[in-house]
């Protein structure tokens, strides 16, 4: 097995495991018996698959970026995360989590989300599928991201602000966990990046890893080889980053680069670069990376992207950055909204402020001439407006 | 130090042992001992004093308050074994310190666990930390130390695991009223019954104590006709709300238990 799956215990080396108060017992092994067998079944795989093409709009093209590419010096491709129904990588997930939580029986759906992309996301899935939908979002993106609830209102979900700490995605995921402890039969729990209690890291990933089964086959027409010189992605809780780099992480020519959200600068007391800032500890429900003070107490990160504003990382990404496997990087406010602009006047694409911190990293490498450099442009901007338009006085 | 609590629950009769969780630092730094002992004073048989943590998914609004409040405070784990130094020169019941993981995993589990035993802290409660990974890699340093730490079950528990839970428990099962987050109100039901029923039939080898949503007398008296102690949370705290809290500490534990002197 490589070294990079979970083991049967849920730990990626250091990193993961399940700690739950036992109220969650019940339904987190349920899941960790089930979401192996259910996942591998033909008639999920059928539908999963049915759904990712008829309604998500898979594959996800990988585009090559020529004006991108001159600037760089490289053969720069984006996969166009950005193009799925909802506008990111989330619908990934959520579609095969849906999918599970109703072979599970579970008839009540409950999902935190920082963007609220992945809240969208869920909204959307549990539309599809007639279930009813409470998703908990922070006070604050709330207001940085009113599009967004406004789609989630309109698909039916119930919105619900999350007020306590800085109100944002920590404590929306902090909402969702007592729900689900408050509502232990009927429900199940969407986590909408890699983090949370095992089997959620494993599962997300695999859910989101047609990203890079795509990206292998894509690459092989367009190229000729399977596989990328570097694989770049943004890291949040590190969903889209582990779905860039899933089926590359056996392939050690790949160089994997993930992009934290530097915030107002990595040292500035307003960052989210947990693999700078972190150290090793457990918030919901994993041992990973975290930011927190000496005491133990998590410490509010920052970042004008909600999607990245997140103190921790899933364990795959702590054990990757342990092995050094991944190099992790960062991105300030700054770096990232001018990735973004600049996306937008070359090639016509207006990134989210999440994928933009990916762009920013080519900013900082140097390429060889033919180097193919694939990024995974998680999502579009079209939430992120408001944001643009403030930033660059538009 | 086990002594404390084994000996508490051998001798106790027909008594109805009462519990009382509050969260330490709250509603002032230094108010943790003086707690401890009004409340010591006022009957109460066994205490579980709150380590507070930023992110307390298992709390409801109330100890999700008191936790924010002694954090600002300044509460800290070794502010908090400070001042329990002279613990023992004023309290004689049982206490446990609960809490969640992280700040335990940041002082250092060794350190924790002998911290907690000089200061003659009777044992712990981790909600976050799981059986399986409290025995791969705590429960060695646990019991060199003394420290008894105790278990939760909810009424979606399995019977194979509550037994699991029992030979592994050293002090007392803790029971949740029902799977919830801490302040909800106990609403007896058929299902409540049954459940506590249930545990009953199990003749399990610890004694049992009930939590979560016990918050005056008839919660008290329905919880102790069904295990040999209840505790309260969520209410206790509310309380410590007003100003005037040190002089309404013993009549609200008269009021709950009026079988204490
Ligand atoms: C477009 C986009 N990219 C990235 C992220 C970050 O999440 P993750 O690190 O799990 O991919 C988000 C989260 O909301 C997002 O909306």
């Amino acid at each position: 097995m490589s070294k990079y799956q979970v083991n049967d215990n849920g730990y990626y080396g250091d990193f993961g495991g399940a700690y739950i108060p036992e109220m969650l017992y019940p339904n987190v092994e349920e899941l960790r018996q089930q979401y192996l067998a259910i996942i591998q079944s033909a008639g999920f795989q059928e539908e999963f698959d049915q759904l990712l093409r008829d309604y998500v709009g898979r594959p996800s093209p990988l585009y090559l970026a020529e004006r991108l590419s001159d600037r760089y010096g490289a053969n720069v491709f984006l996969k166009r995360e950005d193009l799925n129904h909802t506008g990111a990588h989330k619908i990934n997930n959520t579609i095969g989590q849906i999918l599970l939580a109703e072979r599970l029986g579970k008839k009540r759906i409950i999902a935190e989300t920082g963007a609220g992309q992945h809240g969208v996301a869920t909204a959307t899935v549990c539309a599809l599928k007639g279930l009813q939908c409470v998703v908990y979002m922070g006070a604050i993106d709330i207001q940085r991201q009113a599009p967004n609830v406004a789609r989630m209102k309109m698909m039916g979900a119930e919105v619900v602000a999350a007020t306590s700490g800085s109100k944002t995605l920590k404590d929306a995921t902090n909402e969702a966990m007592r729900d689900w402890i408050n509502n232990p039969v009927d429900t199940h729990y969407i986590i909408g990046s890699v983090v949370g209690p095992h089997p959620y890291p494993d599962m997300v990933a695999r859910f989101q890893s047609v990203i890079s089964a795509e990206t292998r086959k894509q690459l092989l027409e367009k190229t000729g080889r399977e596989t990328p010189d570097y694989a770049i992605a943004c890291v949040g809780g590190g969903s889209n980053a582990a779905g860039m780099f899933y089926h590359f992480l056996d392939s050690p020519e790949v160089k994997l680069v993930a992009v934290e959200a530097a915030g107002k600068g990595v040292e500035s007391g307003e960052s989210a670069a947990t693999t700078v800032l972190g150290r090793e500890g457990v918030l919901h429900g994993s041992r990973s990376l975290l930011m927190q003070t000496d005491d133990g107490q998590v410490v509010e990160p920052y970042s004008i992207s909600a999607g990245l504003d997140y103190p921790g990382i899933g364990p795959l990404h702590a054990w990757l950055h342990k092995t050094k496997r991944a190099t992790y990087a960062s991105a300030t406010d700054d770096d990232a909204m001018q990735a973004g602009l600049l996306l937008t006047q070359l090639e016509g694409i207006i990134p989210a402020i999440e994928s933009a911190h990916a762009l920013a990293q080519l900013e900082k490498m140097t390429f060889a001439a033919n180097d193919n450099v694939v990024v995974c442009l998680s999502g579009r901007g079209d939430k992120d407006l408001d944001n643009y338009m403030k930033y660059f006085g538009f | 130090m086990m002594n404390r609590i084994k000996n508490l629950f051998a001798n106790k009769g027909d008594k109805r042992i009462l519990s009382i969780y509050y969260t330490a630092g709250y509603p002032t730094l230094n108010s943790t001992v003086d707690i401890a002992e009004a409340l010591e004073k006022a009957g109460v048989d066994f205490l579980e004093i709150g380590f507070p943590y930023s992110d307390p998914v298992a709390d409801g609004p109330v100890i999700q308050h008191s936790s924010e409040m002694a954090l600002r405070n300044g509460m800290t784990l070794d502010v908090l074994f400070d001042q329990l130094k002279d613990l023992r020169k004023r309290v004689n019941i049982p206490v446990f310190l609960m809490g969640y993981v992280n700040p335990v995993l940041q002082y250092g589990v060794e350190n924790f666990c002998k911290a907690c035993a000089a200061v003659g802290v009777d044992g712990t409660i981790i909600p976050d930390l799981p059986m399986y990974e409290y025995e791969e890699q705590y429960q060695t340093v646990f019991e060199t130390h003394g420290l008894s730490n105790i278990f939760l079950v909810t009424p979606q528990t399995s019977e194979e695991r509550i037994r699991k839970i029992d030979r592994l428990s050293t002090g007392f099962i803790y029971l949740l009223s029902s799977s919830a987050t801490t302040g909800k109100n106990l609403t007896v039901s058929e299902n409540t019954e049954s459940y506590f029923s249930r545990i009953r039939a199990m003749e399990l080898d610890n004694p049992t104590v009930i939590g979560f949503g016990i918050s005056n007398h008839d919660t008290f008296v329905h919880a102790t006709d069904h295990a040999d102690g209840a505790i309260v949370g969520s209410a206790f705290v509310k309380l410590l709300d007003d100003p005037e809290y040190s002089t309404k500490i013993a009549p609200f534990i008269q009021q709950l238990s009026p079988s204490v002197p």
